[in-house]
């Protein structure tokens, strides 16, 4: 019997929008806000360095500027002297130009100085981001599929102490237990730097020297992330297990595996994911500890010695690049979501 | 209606009093709630260590240990029966500083998690209850506010106004409102589709009159919850904050005995007892905010506590 | 021996283990539903209505124990083997639940979600088989083949739940499980969703399990219909006799509560039964529809009254059947 044509069962009293808005204007808004969120980002930028320290002169030029032509000239190439509409239009200017300045302490334009460091930290903190992703989805699921479990007893405690520990600090045990040695027993791992320095980086030995010196600090950041992850992964799958659509997939005959990767799994990563993707956009504050404690030449360590100096041409466009790099990852992480849920997506 | 007497029950009872009764036992029930929690219990058993241990820190150790020109231990000297913890580079007892510096920790830990919560609770609010372009406005707001690196800007800031301890709380309560406020806004838009706000508008009542008569007292529980959470992460930033070097020089706290002990290199030399404990008592600190804030989470929110 | 009947069940026990004590859900129900019969189960939200059918298919909540015996076909779901029950679940029996809004998985096309079951149960189907397959189901249940592609979101409660009722029938089952399968929906859409699931299902020879907490939809979909109250089973007879003709009194307040069409005494029905269902955890001896019962006298209170066969086919479980009523009884029976 065919029902199609019964002429009620078409015309149902609730109506819903079949197609609200497709992926293009999601896509379309996302990165308006993220142009809007990196305009709110130079305003604050120029706020630090230009408006708040009084005279900004002194400030970007400490320990340079001796004399008063020298520091009429600084203000003249900066346009410190014009009002502050102006100065923000040349501020504009020169970021849109890639003219970060040059650094005092180095000497060089301070966006080859970022280029140059920013390296060492993607090496660091990409490593443990997809050791600690798989590493932490993976106890997550275990944990909460098998709820209060022994399992998910040890993992959680381990996980909530992990979380509750300034990274650096464990990075510090660490380098005390396996770095240094302790009692009687010796260290294995190098204490700090990213390779010894007598080994050309680039051939066999120095990529496995550098694999050697990463092995520590790889280490204190994966555990710090892996911590945050599976305890996210945990209580996203743990709000999925309620569902009822979880029941019509037991009902249907799946088993238990395919129950809860294809469905549990495949939910509770939606929000997963896009944690996983704004930490990344704090990539380059994430390092700033455990770089300086495994004294790694990235741009954490740029920025601590910069503070030091203080250089503040490289803290500007140290400042840019990270929030630049939160908003980056910001977009990323809203387009994933967008693409992995179908109730955004259309 | 003064002379109530609740105990004859033929007297209606007045509305203030029927509120504030049953508000106290909303309370009664939510503690019996949180005693089973066995974590929760643990977390307030830690914090009331560490409480009492603060607030009775000059009856605990005095201050004058604190004093580098009169401290008169051996250098780095390692624990032991005068010293319980050992002492550090200037001679002075690590127990005594760890003491005294759970007051630094505690205090800016609370202090920016209260700026943190009055600006994320109002801007929740204000986003949440009023659309149009208030709410449009304060929304942005948060959303550009939630994208400031946290670390970069305390260096920055650092830099630009020098270091002090009430740069730390401004640091920690500018960038971690926003996820209050995110917070506080679905909570507020989810209480606004309720009755009884309908009602009072219907009835006109004014719309702050409306937010602190009935959004408020609504959200209280989950903001109650998230502060204790983000107790947990100030404290952990102000560690972080002091260890880089960018807190009051002059002041003690857990995060500048580690950056004190990490520079003259505990590590290298085998001090443990200057670099362990703080460490330790930060862990302690923080997991017991962090497991007092999941244990008021399940009991506050339905949701969470019928998956239980 | 003869064919064992499509669905059996026998004394059924289910207890909750819950913070606050032990919950009776159900409490020693029989019940049998034959090859291609529609039985309907009738009761108050809360009387165990779907814990009953959460068993058919073990799909029970970990912390219920289940006691009794299933029979699909004469084999004990109960005591299945997993690799056996999983091959029963939706190949032998299916289920249309309550929760119809949310019973599809958001993030899946539900062309996608009723491959599935196809696939779980049927290995090596090729690709236009499948597509096939579900343009037909969708066809048989009055929507567009086209929305295959769709996701639940973009489909309307009715339509949701006529996606459940297209995969509920995929694998060809000898039993649909519905539980309050339209209460969810608007009242209009129903009546619609209610008549595609009862047409097509009469139309194959399927067997059916109608859980409704009204009792006037039952009499019209149902060959025989069980009343369920806190647990138990209270009367089972055909649909249109328990409906017409009550035995118990509380299958006579479920007629009661909905107006009869034709009926000059429907007009002055009651609304509903004074009082709540009893809390499993805290029953009282005696009969358990006592508190509420207007036909409660001591004879009800020493113990729970069995089931008994009153007529041809019809059984009930109440001690005061066929006893003279009182004349304060016949003028309030007058009345109503
Ligand atoms: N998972 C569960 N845990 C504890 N009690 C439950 C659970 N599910 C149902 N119950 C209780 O069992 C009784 C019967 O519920 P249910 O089978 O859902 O009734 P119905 O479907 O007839 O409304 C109710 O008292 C309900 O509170
Ligand atoms: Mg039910």
């Amino acid at each position: 019997m065919s029902l199609v044509a019964d002429p009620g069962l078409v015309s149902e009293s609730e109506d819903v929008q079949t197609r609200t808005r497709g992926y293009a204007s999601y896509l379309g808004l996302k990165v308006l806000g993220a142009i809007g969120s990196l305009m709110f980002m130079l305003v604050v930028n120029f706020f630090l360095f230009r408006v708040l320290p009084g005279d900004p002169a002194r400030t970007l030029g400490r320990g340079r500027l001796t004399t008063d032509a020298q520091k009429a000239a600084f203000n003249k190439a900066y346009g410190l002297n014009q009002p502050l509409p102006e100065q923000f239009w040349t501020f504009l200017k020169n970021t849109a130009h890639g003219d970060l300045g040059i650094s005092i302490q180095y000497r060089v334009p301070v966006s080859h100085l970022i280029w140059e460091r920013l390296w060492p930290t993607v090496l660091l903190v990409g490593t443990s981001t997809i050791l600690a992703t798989v590493i932490g989805v993976y106890l997550g699921i275990r944990g909460a599929w098998k709820r209060g479990g022994r399992f998910d007893k040890i993992s959680t405690s381990l996980s909530l102490t992990l979380y509750s520990m300034p990274e650096w600090w464990l990075g510090l045990m660490l380098i005390a237990g396996l770095g240094v040695g302790f009692w009687f027993v010796p260290g294995i791992f190098p204490t700090g730097g990213l390779h010894s320095p007598d080994v050309n980086p680039s051939s066999l030995h120095g990529i496995l020297d550098t694999t050697w010196h990463l092995v520590l600090p790889v280490t204190t950041l994966t555990l710090a992330y892996l911590a945050d992850y599976s305890l996210i992964m945990r209580s996203s799958l743990l709000d999925e297990l309620g569902e009822d659509y979880l029941l019509t997939a037991r009902a249907k005959g799946l088993r238990d595996v395919q129950v809860r990767n294809r469905h549990a799994v495949r939910n509770a990563m939606l929000p997963t994911t896009t944690i996983i993707a704004l930490n990344i956009g704090f990539v380059v504050s994430g390092a700033i500890t455990v770089e300086t404690v495994f004294s790694i030449p990235g741009l954490g360590l740029l920025s601590i010695d910069a503070l030091q100096a203080p250089d503040f041409w490289v803290l500007q466009g140290f400042f840019l690049v990270a929030s630049a790099g939160v908003i980056l990852a910001n977009l990323v992480a809203n387009l994933i979501y967008g693409w992995l849920d179908p109730r955004v997506r259309t | 209606m003064t002379t109530t007497n609740e105990s004859t029950g033929t007297v209606p009872v007045s509305a203030r009093r029927l509120t504030r009764q049953r508000r106290v036992a909303a309370w009664k029930r939510g503690w019996a709630q949180f005693r089973t929690h066995r974590s929760g219990m643990v977390g307030l058993g830690i914090l009331v260590f560490f409480v009492l241990v603060a607030l009775l820190a000059p009856i605990l150790a005095s201050s004058q240990g604190l004093d580098v020109t009169t401290a008169n231990g051996p250098v780095l000297g390692a624990p032991s029966g005068h010293y319980l913890l050992g002492t550090d580079e200037n001679g002075r007892s690590v127990l005594t500083l760890l003491i005294w510096g759970s007051r630094i920790s505690l205090f800016v830990g609370l202090l920016a998690t209260l700026i943190s919560m009055v600006i994320g609770t109002l801007l929740g609010l204000v986003s949440g209850y009023f659309g149009g372009w208030i709410g449009r406005i304060t929304f942005r707001l948060t959303e550009w506010f939630l994208v400031i690196p946290f670390l970069p800007l305390a260096i920055v800031l650092a830099s630009v106004l020098g270091r002090s301890l009430f740069n730390i709380v401004l640091v920690i309560g500018v960038t971690s409102w926003p996820g209050t406020a995110l917070l506080i806004r679905s909570q507020t838009l989810s209480i606004k589709e309720r009755a009884y706000v309908e009602r009072a508008e219907a009835i006109g009542a004014g719309r702050w009159h409306q937010i602190g008569k009935h959004v408020l007292p609504n959200v209280m529980p989950m903001v109650f919850a998230n502060t204790t959470l983000t107790v947990a992460i100030a404290i952990l930033s102000e560690t972080t904050l002091s260890f880089l070097g960018l807190g009051d020089p002059t002041r003690t706290s857990w995060g500048s005995m580690l950056d004190s002990a990490f520079e003259i290199g505990s590590i290298t030399t085998g001090s443990w007892w200057y670099i362990v404990p703080p460490g330790v008592c930060v862990v302690l600190v923080v997991l017991a905010f962090t497991l007092i804030g999941q244990a008021l989470e399940e009991v506050l929110n339905p949701r969470l506590r019928a998956r239980s | 021996m003869t064919d064992p009947s499509l669905l059996e069940i026998r004394d059924l026990h289910v207890t909750y283990a819950t913070g606050e004590g032990a919950l009776p859900a159900v409490r020693g129900v029989d019940l049998t539903v034959d090859r291609g019969q529609i039985v309907g189960v009738a009761g108050e939200s809360g009387c165990g209505k779907s814990t009953l059918a959460s068993t058919i298919l073990r799909l029970q909540p970990v912390n219920a124990t289940v006691t009794g015996e299933v029979r699909f076909n004469g084999r004990d779901i109960l005591t299945m083997k997993w690799g056996e029950l999983r091959a029963v679940r939706w190949a032998g029996a299916s289920i249309v639940f309550q929760g119809a809004l949310h019973s599809l998985n958001p993030v899946h096309r539900i062309g996608a979600q009723i491959a599935e079951a196809l696939h779980v149960h049927s290995s090596g189907l090729g690709e236009t088989t499948v597509t096939g397959r579900i343009d037909e189901l969708l066809g048989q249940v009055g929507l567009d083949p086209e929305r295959a592609r769709a996701y639940p979101h973009q489909l309307s409660g009715g339509q949701k739940q006529r996606v459940m009722i297209a995969m509920a029938l995929a694998c060809d089952p000898e039993l649909v499980v519905a539980d309050e399968p339209t209460t969810a929906l608007d009242v209009m859409v129903q009546a619609q969703v209610l008549s595609v699931l009862s047409d097509l299902v009469r139309d194959r020879g399927v067997g059916m399990l109608m859980i409704s907490h009204d009792l006037s939809v039952l009499a019209d979909l149902c060959d025989r219909i069980t009343v369920m109250y806190a647990g138990r089973v209270v009367e089972e007879g055909p649909a249109a006799k328990v409906f017409a003709d009550p035995l118990h009194p509380y299958a006579g307040a479920l007629s009661a509560a909905f107006p009869r069409v034709g009926d000059p005494a429907a007009r002055f029905a009651p609304a509903g039964l004074p009082g709540d269902p009893p809390d499993p955890r805290h029953l009282a001896g005696g009969c358990s529809f006592a508190p509420r019962c207007p036909r409660a006298a001591d004879v009800c209170l020493p113990a729970e009254p069995e089931l008994v066969t009153y007529a041809e086919g019809r059984a009930a479980a109440c001690v005061r059947i066929g006893e003279p009523r009182s004349p304060a009884e016949r003028s309030r029976d007058h009345h109503a």
